[in-house]
This record gives structure tokens, sequence and C-alpha cells, in this order.
């Protein structure tokens, strides 16, 4: 199996503009080509694209619109995790020798149509995502003494590190009084636990080996991939203080990649709603379970960026095709120190973790430098 | 309409059982998960047990489990400081107007 590398990176503001998928693909594709030394569109044999709009054939589009004529061309859909699954999909086509480097495009708009989950009869009327979160929410609160502010602080951390990232759509630090003051969406979750549906994307660039170095001098290197999808159905979930599928697809990442929890020194992980990074923290191995809290909360007191640097999906906004891409893009330029004032210093190991459709499916990578 | 649908439409909440290995199939649907055998329509219990619940204005949602393997979230009118987990409720009500409505009671 051939090396693969992360080559090249584009985004666009995350915004509510009504703007269409394929003008917000374009924009962040044209965004990687300004960035990428010695990028022609002949480079190019595989286009993948990322998005829960997927009604119209978007990577011929894109192709076109772009000047390419791929090998490869296809969409990726899985809600809220299309964006890492494309990524993976992508280091298999350049794995096994079927392509050399492959752009990969996630978007959405603020309107998608995978917010809502209408073939999950398990959820009856209760489809919105407000529902299963506040089922997460009380099953952690009643099991482990987990807080209303300690959710607000996981939203305070994440709006700050936000306030640095200029692609994000919120811009504004709030406070953990602000937070917790939010209008009420159930008993257990408020607005600002929420991160916020909207339109965005975010690009990546994937070579193999024998290529990367030509169009960058830091190229970052995938070295684990874990995938693992438990259900469609929301309520196939039986311990709701944890997400199965993100501990397999953790466990096969740090396995492929010989790395362990403590060798991280960065992450990006799908804060959908606040108790989702709470859970995640310790699912991924960050903290024990029931500790996950204690974790965010040292992160916000000490100002440490490790967790979610730009702002993760409560700060920067949830364009859920794009989502697992930009978390792709922060790594990247966090592992080759460009991540300006969000950087985390001597970041070596990287950590996404991107899921879907109430942590049903989850897609974890390593990458490191 | 499928049958899951129509026979919930009709105040009957049903679930799909392989004919081959008995297996409940859920969500509905139209082959064992198991075996790819053909299912038949079977009415599931009306009894249930709380596993979780949180409640959005005055009314509370929750999580039920039915014969050990069935979760459908519903509403559930009972008074939330009556409410522990493991709790038997009776299925109330059931109905179908584009989308799957489950009202519990406490039994």
């Amino acid at each position: 199996m051939r090396r693969v590398a992360l080559v090249g990176t584009g985004l666009t503001k995350f915004t509510k503009d009504d703007v269409s998928i394929e003008s917000l693909m374009l924009l962040s594709i044209k965004s990687l080509f300004e960035n990428a030394k010695n990028l022609t569109q002949k480079d190019i044999d595989a286009v993948l694209t990322s998005t829960s709009d997927n009604s119209k054939y978007l990577s011929s589009i894109i192709s076109e619109l772009t000047g390419l004529s791929p090998k490869i061309s296809h969409s990726v859909e899985s809600l809220c995790n299309s964006g890492a699954n494309s990524a993976v999909s992508a280091f298999a086509y350049i794995a096994s020798g079927l392509a050399d480097v492959a752009l990969v495009t996630g978007a959405e708009r603020y309107d998608s149509p995978g917010r809502i989950l209408e073939w999950d009869k398990s959820r009856g009327q209760y489809k919105h995502p407000i529902y299963w979160s506040s089922m997460f929410t009380k099953a952690h609160m009643r099991k482990y003494g987990t807080t209303k502010e300690d959710l607000a602080i996981v939203s305070a951390k994440n709006h700050k590190n936000a306030t640095a990232n200029p692609y994000a759509y919120f811009e504004k630090e709030y406070s953990i009084d602000e937070i917790m003051q939010s209008k009420n969406l159930t008993e257990d979750i408020r607005l600002l636990d929420c991160s916020l549906p909207c339109s965005g994307s975010a690009a990546i660039l994937l070579a193999s080996e024998e290529i990367a170095k030509k169009f960058t001098d830091c190229p970052i290197w995938i070295s684990g991939i874990g995938q693992k999808t438990i259900s469609a159905g929301f309520t196939k979930n039986t311990d709701l203080t944890t997400m199965k599928s993100t501990i397999d697809a953790a466990t096969d990442a740090y396995k492929m990649s010989n790395t362990q929890p403590r060798d991280v020194d960065v992450a990006e992980i799908h804060d959908a709603f606040t108790i989702c990074e709470i859970i995640e923290l310790e699912d991924l191995g960050f903290a024990k379970k029931g500790k996950g809290s204690s974790y965010a909360r040292n992160c916000y007191e000490t100002q440490d960026r490790k967790i979610n640097p730009r702002g993760g999906l409560i700060g920067s906004g949830h364009p859920l095709g794009a989502t697992g891409i930009a978390q792709i893009v922060e790594i990247v330029q966090q592992l080759q120190g460009k991540a300006e004032k969000r950087q985390v210093q001597g970041a070596k190991v990287g950590l996404v973790q991107n899921m879907s459709a109430a942590a049903t499916s989850s897609t974890v990578l390593i990458l490191q430098s | 309409m499928t049958v899951f649908e129509s026979e919930l439409e009709n105040g009957r909440f049903v679930c799909s059982e392989c004919v081959k290995c008995n297996k409940l199939v859920w969500p509905p649907s139209d082959f064992c998960n198991s075996c790819f055998s053909k299912v038949r329509w079977r009415q599931v219990s009306t009894t249930a047990v709380l596993v979780e619940f949180s409640k959005k204005n005055d009314t509370v949602f929750c999580i039920a489990e039915f014969e050990g393997i069935i979760r459908v979230m519903g509403s559930l009118e009972a008074d939330e400081k009556e409410l522990i987990i493991g709790k038997e409720l009776q299925l109330a009500k059931c109905d179908y107007n584009g989308t799957e409505r489950f009202i519990f009671q406490l039994k």
C-alpha cells in the first residue's frame, strides 16, 4: 500500500449566504489552487465531492467548472461524516495505485436536506437532532453528574477558539453565563449548546508519496484510518453515555498508525452539540469515562487549544458535507505550523473525528507531519 | 404507504418478524436482516420500558423499549417527578400522519 499525503487545502468563509453548492465548491477549490505550488489541472486524476445535498452529479459539474478531466469522479454521501469519508475514499484510490493525485471538496447550504432524518422510524415524531442530543445529555448527566455548566464550558471554549479562525461563522466570544441563559430548546440543551447549519465549503488535495513534494514542502501523512457504522437508526445506540462507533473507529485508527491517545497533540472532534465533545473526549481516550467535562474545563481555564482549535462545529458552523474536510484542513495547518493565532506549538500528531446520524457512524483519522 | 405505516395509521404498532428464524426485524423491513427470509407482520406488545427521557416545554419525550429490542421515541403523558428509568409504560396511542407518533403513559 502506498503512503498518502495531504498536500493542499482550501476554505471558504462559513456564512448563511444563499449560494449554490457548486459555487461554494468552486470557491474552496480556487482557494486550494492559490495555496498549492506547481498544481495544474492536469495533475489531478480523481475528484470526489462530499455533500448531503446530492441531487446533482456534482463531481462531474465541479470537474467541468474547474477544467478537470479526471479518471475517477463521484460523490460521497453519508450525512455529517461525508467529508472525512470522502477523504478516506481518496486515500484508498491513491494507496491502491488507481490514482496519484485526488481533489476532494465538500460543501453544504444552510438549508441542507441532511439536517432531518426522515428515514429513521425509531425517532417517531422527534426527528430533529435536538432530541437525540437531549437523550445523550440526560443520560450522561444521570450517570456521571455532568452539569449544564459543564456543557456551557465546551461552548464557551469553542466560541473563544473560533474568534481566531477567520473562516468561522461565529465571530464573538460568549460567556458561560450568556450560554447558560440562551434559549432553552429542551430541558437539557440550550441554543448555544448546538452547532449551526450554515453555508460553506472546504477542499483538500491528496497525493502519493512519489509526487507529494511537487505541491508542498510540508506534506502531512495520513497514518491511521478507522470507520465504523453501527446502524442508521438512532435508538440502536444502546448506551446513551457513549459513542460505540467512535470507540471502534478510534481503536482501528490508533492501531493502524501505531499511536495512542497520549501521542495526539491536536484534535478536531465532532461537537455537533456540547455533550458530543464531552463524550468524544472520553471515547477517543483523552479522558476517562465521566471525566470528559473536567478535561474540557481544564482546556478552557488554561486556554489550551488542543481540542477544536478552529472552534469545532459549535464555533465554526456546521455545513454538513464540508465539516469533515474543514476539520482535516485545520489539522493539516496545525501540523504544518501554519495555523497562525490558533497554532498549537510543536504539534506533530493530529486527530480528526467526524461522525453522523446521532453517532451511529464515525470516522477517525490520524495525521502526522 | 408501507404495511408498517398503514397499520400505524389505524392505531396498531406492528413490526416485521422473520418467518424462518422468528427474529423481530426493527426498523421494519421486507426481509430478515439475519437470514434474508421473508417477514410477516405482527403486533408489538403495548407495554414498554422507559429507557431515557427529557422535556420540551411542557411535554415529556422519551425512548421506550418494547420486547427487549424495539426502541422508539415518543411523548410521555406523565409527571416528570414520577419517572424512573426502567419503569413500565403503556403505549396509549400510536398513529401515522406523514410521520410516526407514539404516545405513552405510566402503567
